[in-house]
């Protein structure tokens, strides 16, 4: 049966990458007896995967993995057995049964949304009514706004009136927030940063790369007639312990 | 939120791997810094992965935080990269635990594995902000102390250290640490406590002891200052492996660490006596644990740390007693929850391979034989006992189960070799080369992949190969050349493929090894024309080294070249490692005559070691 696991990553976890998380994560299994299933063969590996990587540096309230088992606990004692083979930083936040026909996490992430913060040291250069209204010039008075997506091999111009769902200035202790929620997965993916960036450049500002600290607060899969869902949504808290099937 | 780390965002950010400067992994120990009378921090110089991979490192920093009154905690040489960075911007080095700076702990211990890592050392006290010499620093600064199989030779490093800690750290540290807070308590000053501490056992305070040498350069003299510190420092052993401390929560690193499995320590020692091996020697005698303890550990251990894989640990496992319950006993109760099981040093025979079978895949795996020398008289000589038979027996039963790459281990450099011993090498493998093609061709899975491997021989301390001479660089690829050439004249050339090791970082190693307290300077000026992580071919940079034996007009071939007479006072005999210099002598005789020795098991050769009053040495005896 497939478990969709959410978690917080924060603190000091953000330094570690995607693929260490990972590897963090099959051994927290073993450490809380999760019945996960093993492939087969003689290097047998656990049935994990995540839906949407993390870049280093970025911290998360909605990072969700699947996982197929063979039995299980309840939710709340499943979440609680993780919680106790976590270490600080890493909170296991739901576990969930998903249907049994559910697609994998991976393929159906359509947008994640985040919270920039200016970090303590850096200059904030605008009050939040002129950000506000600067977000308007740049953002919701133009039909347009393209810009430039470079990687190694190639350069991708992209319209961010496309791609960004939602774009605000929150105010948390007396600071400006950046509040975005993008297109996310595997085709027209949008990094956060990019967005800010144009933003910047826009307004003329220096951007300064250390300057922001980025935080995911959840991930959506689109779903029919609802709109977004944050992908936990899509399973159900188990309140029984399953027992594995006899015959395989 | 979290506490705040040492380094800022923008440094981690930048530096490759940052995850090996924040501490916070699974099952590091949380103390308060303020509640404790000892701040220790464990240091492995070298890069984080590869000290996180150290067994001996986890059992004291377990043992150590096990006391309420100490706070172990760990630092590992900073990458080039964020050395840098610290330098540029004057950041002291910082224990991962707490992110504090180590300046302010009071001991800095240093575990000292291989002779290559000794730039590092300096490095490590350099960012630290600690005086390099140990002469020049006071209360403000921890003691730093070394342990480690090189401390079996600490001179080169005597300059640089307050203390060594000779032998297992299991036994001592208690005394030591009740000294310490006494002396601290009643306000005894630094040279005072040393004084004191050179009287534990195992515990060698270099300052307390004066060396002088002969017009060759050779020691005339080593003796104490003091009257009441001892001549001779005793090395520390844990008689009873099976009761000693054992880490049943070690750390487990975010970044996958060399040894990124659960390491079982099965016994300490060997009983194989093989002549240029210095930890079969300085770890006499062999003990091993009780069956029924690792059984117990193993679980523990996979269960507080998810890893998913077990390894055993020893010098050869094959020789432990219990071996076959154990690995059934892992292979019943792991195998199915995904563990893999990993046996090193095994010896090659019907149960290891019926083992092997079970946890690796064949057609993937190699076997493993370390003959070490090709020709049977050479293998006399370092009293390697492995036979050509034994070898071809192996692999032919391994040919026949599936198995097809064999990887070879020899040395060059050897007492007494000569050009035939290296082509025996060539010959050797090509002899298993032809017990592959034996098998009919619709029986075997294409052709064998044989890979000969030579690293070149380094004469260590308390080994009986310790008299032995060295060769220069030129010498040594020669002899690779020769052992490369014979192997393009074999058969089955196409079968085989041979690497050799550089020779420049050899005699560097062997410098090192057997070198006396003048080589500090060496150290240290090497340190300052830039050699770090010698140990990385990435980085080491034999120019630098040869420009400053140079400057400072030392005469390395004093230290590698000679072939030491049997009269000469080493640097390290003001040592007692158990094997007395009596038995290394009678087995340099035997190694000249060809002759093997018995293994302990066999029959006792009087090494000395019985003096610890445990291990194989009683075996049948209680
Ligand atoms: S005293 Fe004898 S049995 Fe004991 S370690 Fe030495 S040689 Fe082996």
């Amino acid at each position: 049966m497939k478990i969709r696991i959410k978690f917080a990553k924060s603190g000091v976890m953000k330094f570690i990458g995607h693929l260490d998380m990972m590897r963090y994560f099959q051994k927290a299994m073993r450490r809380a007896d999760i019945d996960i299933k093993y492939s087969e063969g003689f290097s047998p590996h656990q049935i994990m995967s995540f839906a949407a990587p993390l870049g280093v540096g970025i911290t998360s309230d909605g990072e969700y993995l699947d996982i197929e088992v063979n039995s299980t606990k309840t939710t709340e004692a499943s979440i609680k057995n993780l919680n106790l083979a976590m270490v600080d930083g890493v909170e296991v936040l739901e576990y969930r049964q998903l249907p049994t026909d559910a697609k994998n996490a991976m393929s159906i992430v359509a947008a994640a949304d985040y919270k920039i913060y200016i970090k303590e040291g850096y200059d904030n250069p605008y009050s939040i009514p002129e950000w506000q209204e600067k977000l308007n010039h740049f953002f919701y008075d133009r039909s347009e706004v393209l810009v430039t997506k470079k990687t190694k091999k190639s350069e991708k111009v992209m319209d961010l009136k496309q791609l960004v769902y939602d774009f605000q200035i929150l105010e948390e202790a007396n600071r400006p927030v950046f509040y975005l929620k993008v297109c996310t997965g595997s085709t027209d993916n949008l990094k956060p940063e990019l967005v800010l960036l144009a933003f910047y450049e826009f307004l003329s500002l220096s951007y300064e790369e250390f300057a922001f600290q980025i935080h995911r607060v959840d991930v959506y899969a689109k779903k029919e007639g609802e709109g977004f869902v944050p992908l936990g949504d899509l399973g159900n808290d188990i309140l029984t312990e399953i027992p594995a099937h006899q015959d395989k | 939120m979290s506490k705040k780390l040492a380094l800022s965002d923008e440094i981690l950010l930048t530096v490759d791997k940052p995850a090996r400067y924040i501490g916070n992994e699974l099952n590091m120990v949380k103390k308060d810094p303020e509640s404790v009378e000892i701040r220790f921090c464990m240091c492995f110089p070298d890069v984080y992965e590869i000290g996180m991979s150290h067994l001996g490192m986890q059992i004291l920093y377990d043992m150590f935080n096990k006391r309420d009154d100490v706070y172990c905690e760990r630092v590992f040489s900073p990458w080039p990269d964020l050395h840098e960075i610290m330098k540029e911007k004057n950041i002291p080095l910082f224990a991962l635990e707490s992110q504090e700076p180590i300046k302010n702990f009071d001991f800095l211990g240093i575990t000292i594995q291989y002779e290559m890592c000794y730039t590092n050392i300096l490095q490590i006290l350099d960012l630290a902000q600690i005086p390099f010499f140990a002469k020049d620093r006071n209360w403000d600064v921890p003691l730093v102390i070394g342990g480690g199989p090189c401390t079996y030779n600490p001179e080169p490093l005597a300059d640089f250290f307050d203390l060594f800690y000779i032998g297992e750290g299991e036994t001592q540290y208690d005394n030591l640490f009740a000294l310490y807070k006494d002396c601290r308590k009643k306000g005894i000053s630094r040279a005072d406590f040393l004084h004191e501490a050179s009287k534990i056992p195992g515990i060698y305070v270099p300052s307390l002891y004066e060396v002088t040498y002969k017009e060759d350069g050779t020691i005339k003299e080593m003796k104490p200052v003091y009257e009441d510190v001892p001549a001779k420092v005793e090395k520390q052993v844990v008689t009873n492996l099976t009761d000693a401390t054992y880490p049943e929560k070690p750390i487990v690193p975010f970044i996958k660490a060399t040894q990124d499995r659960v390491v079982l320590e099965i016994q300490r020692g060997c009983i194989r006596g093989c002549r240029f091996c210095q930890a079969g020697m300085i770890y006499r005698p062999n003990r091993e644990k009780d069956i029924d303890v690792l059984k117990k550990h193993a679980y523990e251990m996979l269960k507080n740390t998810g890893h998913e894989e077990i390894s055993l640990s020893s010098l050869s496992s094959s020789d432990y007693s219990h071996l076959e319950e154990l690995v059934s006993f892992l292979i019943d109760n792991f195998k199915d929850k995904g563990v893999n099981i990993s046996l090193p040093s095994l010896r090659i025979d019907a149960f290891s391979l019926d083992v092997m079978s079970k946890v690796q895949d064949i057609r993937k795996s190699s076997l493993t034989f370390a003959p070490e020398a090709g020709s049977q008289r050479l293998r006399n000589v370092i009293n390697k006992g492995l036979t050509e038979d034994v070898i071809l027996e192996g692999a032919g039963m391994a040919f026949e189960g599936g198995w097809q790459k064999v990887k070879l281990y020899f040395m060059l450099g050897l007492p007494t070799e000569t050009a035939e011993d290296m082509r025996a090498i060539a010959e050797l493998a090509n002899k298993i080369a032809v017990r592959y093609y034996e098998i009919p061709k619709d029986q075997r899975n294409g052709k064998c992949q044989i890979t000969i491997s030579t690293s070149f021989f380094v004469p260590k301390p308390f080994t009986p190969f310790q008299w032995a001479r060295m060769y220069d660089r030129d010498s040594y690829l020669g002899r690779a050349k020769v052992v490369n050439d014979a192997v393009k004249e074999q058969l089955n050339k196409k079968s085989i493929k041979y690497n050799w090791h550089e020779a420049d970082v050899t005699v560097l190693e062997g410098i090192f090894a057997r070198g006396d307290r003048k080589v500090g300077q060496a150290l240290l000026k090497a340190y300052e024309n830039g050699c770090i992580f010698d140990a990385w071919t990435e980085f080491f940079d034999n120019e630098k080294w040869i420009k400053t034996f140079q400057e400072i007009g030392m005469d390395t071939d004093f230290y590698t070249m000679r072939e030491r007479p049997l009269t000469e006072i080493f640097p390290w005999d003001f040592i007692n490692a158990g094997v007395t210099k009596d038995f290394l002598i009678r087995q340099w005789n035997t190694a000249q005559e060809e002759k093997v020795t018995p293994n302990c098991r066999m029959q006792c050769s009087g090494c000395g070691a019985m003096n610890y009053k445990g291990g194989v040495c009683f075996e049948d005896k209680n």
